[in-house]
């Protein structure tokens, strides 16, 4: 009996991992066969550092394999279950305090904001816009993505605000919009298209299922609220107020 | 982030990264709702897994994602490709096979994105069925291929990029006018869910290996700024989507 259950433990390991890889491919394959395409078709010639590349791929599909797993067998079930308590909780303050702390720790820990503020650092030094030493590339990614955190966790609170009070949410887009129109007036040419690049960034791999849990929980706790209406939207005032933000940080180094 | 064989060092960082999410979820857990963490190991585990995930992935992409996306944008921006060898000045037309690149690229990958098939299935769920999951799919990765191709234009030609959001801006505020009200916080959300953790890092590579090669384009000016396009035109096509479906079948009824 005890050996049957731990067989189907580590078939049903086995199974969630074939199929983690699955989806791991179904972000990488795409971009391989199009790649293949232009190689063979277009420019005709083998293509240069295969081997690195082809090592880098594994490593991608193993990495991004093993942290999906992570975060649904460990963040994600606990992460919707305290949206839950503490929407159900109703104190105001650490509703509010979850909102901006889950906002803020997940858009630290995601991976394509990591990626892209250590290239924005580095092509920053090349231009000659911030001192070029590992020490100021380091401290200038780093506050690229505290800036792009900090934004996220008080775009949550909003949304959060927003579900509670019943404010439309195009309220808040066209806030945003002009938000990001009147910062561009002023913030330096260098940082405006990185500024622009970090709201689509900033929500993916994790930022998104917990921020639609808490959203969807919310208004399915509220009286008169529909989650498939105002649980949504979360993620669109998030991927607007990092953009003032970011421009902000430009203003503030350049 | 230091690259390649050295990861011990970038293991490091990434428990710095997962550092403040553990914190929340200890003392939200512990000191405001005052319950012990359910399935304590497999959260353990869990942890682990992500950790470890994290750093090969990073590692993985200087390795491979950044150096493609590069070699790409050199490779068909090279004077063998537009022409202008000996320094002549090609114009924008020359660069097709890049905007042909970009498009496809963009449309690979949304189709395949399992994010947009989650939001395609809502989409179809609130619409009562009139919106269809195939339909917005494909128009939605028709919208990301033809932004990410309007992108690379805008790094070639040079153009100031708040011009081009700002008119993305306008289109999504009138839209949000005529399209149908239980789409739009959906319609809004897609912009975000399009532009994965692996396309990403491959399309801001692209944008910076093109600002380079093309003359006369500085990478801190021009080099970023395709994952903005990438993610404002979902949305248009979404709500476009919704907004002739919408027409469509109420056309049907009349009949």
């Amino acid at each position: 009996m005890a050996l049957r259950t731990h067989t189907t433990a580590a078939w049903s390991v086995v199974t969630g991992i074939t199929r983690r890889l699955g989806s791991a491919l179904a972000d990488l394959v795409p971009i391989i066969v199009v790649v293949a395409f232009f190689q063979v078709v277009v420019l005709r010639q083998p293509f240069p550092q295969l081997g690195e590349i082809l090592l880098g791929g594994v490593l991608v599909v193993l990495g991004l394999m093993l942290f999906v797993e992570g975060l649904e067998i460990g963040l994600f079930p606990i992460g919707e279950a305290m949206a839950d308590a503490l929407a159900q909780k109703g104190s105001l303050f650490w509703l509010i305090a979850f909102s901006f702390a889950l906002g803020f720790s997940t858009t630290v820990a995601e991976p394509a904001l990591i990626a892209v503020s250590d290239e924005a650092a580095r092509i920053a030094a090349d231009g000659d816009l911030i001192e070029n030493s590992d020490g100021s590339r380091a401290s200038y990614a780093l506050g690229l993505r505290l800036s792009v955190a900090f934004s996220v966790g008080l775009a949550i609170v909003v949304g959060v605000l927003r579900i509670l009070k019943g404010w439309p949410l195009y309220y808040l887009i066209i806030g945003g919009y002009v938000m990001v129109m009147l910062m561009t007036i002023v913030a330096p040419r260098e940082i405006i298209g990185l500024a622009y690049d970090a709201g689509g960034v900033t929500t993916s791999t994790i930022t998104v299922p917990l921020v639609t849990a808490l959203g969807v929980g919310l208004s399915s706790v509220i009286k008169g609220r529909s989650p498939l209406t105002d649980g949504f939207g979360l993620i669109a005032f998030a991927s607007l107020l990092p953009m003032v933000f970011v421009m902000g940080y430009g203003l503030l180094v350049f | 982030m230091p690259v390649g064989s050295d990861f011990g060092s970038v293991l490091l960082a990434t428990l710095r990264d997962v550092a403040p999410i553990v914190v929340l979820v200890l003392f939200f857990q512990i000191v405001v709702l005052k319950r012990p963490i359910p399935q304590l190991p497999r959260v353990i585990l869990g942890a682990v897994y992500v950790v470890i995930g994290l750093a090969l992935f990073l590692m993985g992409l200087q390795k491979a994602l950044f150096p493609l996306g590069e070699i790409m944008a050199t490779q068909l921006s090279s004077p063998a490709l537009v022409g202008g060898e000996g320094g002549l000045p090609v114009g924008w037309w020359s660069y097709y096979w890049i905007y042909a690149f970009a498009a496809m690229v963009g449309f690979a990958t949304t189709i395949a994105e399992p994010a947009l098939i989650a939001v395609a299935f809502k989409a179809h769920e609130v619409s009562a069925g009139t919106i269809g999951q195939w339909g917005l799919r494909v128009t939605v990765a028709i919208g990301v291929a033809f932004g990410l191709a309007l992108g690379a234009f805008r790094i070639v030609s040079g153009t100031p990029i708040y011009l081009y959001i700002l008119a993305g801006y306008v289109v999504v505020l009138v839209q949000t006018i005529f399209a149908p009200k239980h789409i739009i916080a959906l319609a809004y959300d897609s912009g975000g869910v399009t532009t994965s953790t692996v396309t990403v890092p491959l399309v801001a590579a692209l944008g910076l290996g093109l600002s380079n090669a093309v003359p006369g384009r500085n990478p801190a000016l021009d080099g970023f700024g395709l994952i903005a396009f990438a993610s404002l035109f979902p949305i248009i096509a979404v709500m476009g989507y919704a907004q002739v479906m919408e027409w469509k079948t109420g056309k049907a009824s009349e009949r």
